[in-house]
């Protein structure tokens, strides 16, 4: 059982989704509340979609100098697992642990509706439970959804396989080479911008993003999260 | 120390598409102006900055873009002190 750690910042709403997608998948996971300096032995963290500081100055701006992200670096640079969803991608961007930004949308309408993206890279904490090339219905909410990254970043990120999901149908915001999702060259810190919290159950229409959460339970625990939780204090055994 | 009035414009990069720049030119067309292009929409910040020099206002000014006033991957910005351009 893994600890996954969910950050909640002013203005966060979808925190509690992603918890309860988290423990549907078999996690113990909690929140810890963006002002507190730890992340309480967290094997994986989770920036949760939602409108972070209203959004203001550019989307995920502020939240990034926030206590808690001091952690967060910490324990991504260690190769401890992050995912960011939707507001929680745009912090990682403006916090530099992912590269690119995020812009309003092409034909600037907020977009609440399904999209649909398939699977590039299945070797990540949050992916290995999906098959390349699979193509999953997830929700989009976002206003400011547009990936942008200079071209010579999009190229490497290409040739080197950190598109971990791309839309497929359509391209919902404008996002450059149909970008939905991508991760560091480490492959630990992942950014998506449709919500797999949202389609975890046949109730909620679908259970696509499901494999999101089951894959970070699947994953061995790796050398570095193990680290991670001895510095934090109390070495626990996975 | 004196304090400094500062202000800052953010834009978003030239390259890139500026949606809400677009919209107002529409608009602006619609309405009969013609004339009008290339519509570019950024932001405008005011700060007043306590400093020992205009050079150092300016200085601090400009670490404030960088660290959080904008964004590097997406925008570009200009800081002006006390009305005047930055040598």
């Amino acid at each position: 059982m893994k600890r996954v750690a969910v950050i909640v910042f002013p203005g966060s709403n979808c925190d509690a989704d992603a918890c309860t997608a988290a423990r549907d998948a078999g996690s113990d996971a909690y929140f810890v509340w963006h002002r507190d300096a730890t992340l309480r032995q967290a094997d994986v963290v989770i920036l949760p979609g939602g409108f972070s500081y209203g959004d203001y100055l550019r989307s995920g701006a502020i939240a990034r100098f926030s206590p808690v992200m001091t952690a967060v670096a910490e324990h991504a640079r260690a190769g401890g697992a992050v995912l960011g969803i939707c507001n929680g991608f745009q912090i990682l961007c403006e916090a530099g642990l992912l590269p690119g930004g995020l812009m309003r949308n092409a034909r600037l309408r907020f977009l609440s509706r399904p999209a649909w993206v398939r699977v590039e890279q299945p070797d990540t904490p949050f992916t290995c439970l999906y098959e390349r090339g699979e193509v999953l219905e997830i929700p989009i909410a976002h206003g400011d959804g547009r990936y942008v990254v200079e071209a010579r970043t999009a190229a490497e990120l290409e040739a080197t396989g950190r598109v971990v999901w791309r839309y497929v149908r359509d391209n919902p915001n404008g996002s450059t080479n149909d970008i939905a999702g991508v991760t560091n060259a480490g492959h630990n810190v992942v950014g998506i911008m449709p919500h797999p919290e949202r389609r975890n159950a046949p109730a909620l229409g679908g259970q696509d993003g499901a494999r999101v959460f089951l894959s970070m339970e699947a994953r061995h625990a790796t050398q570095h999260a193990v680290d991670v939780r001895a510095r934090d204090g109390r070495h626990l055994r996975v | 120390m004196s304090a400094f009035r500062v202000e800052v414009r953010v834009m978003p990069r030239a390259a890139l598409l500026d949606p809400q720049g677009q919209a107002v030119e529409h608009a602006l067309h619609a309405l009969g102006f013609g004339e009008v292009a290339q519509v570019r929409m950024g932001k405008h910040l005011v700060l007043e900055v306590t400093a020992a020099t205009r050079d150092e206002a300016l200085a601090r000014a400009r670490a404030m873009c960088d660290r959080l006033l904008a964004n590097p991957v997406t925008e570009d910005y200009d800081v002006v002190v006390d009305g005047a351009a930055p040598r």
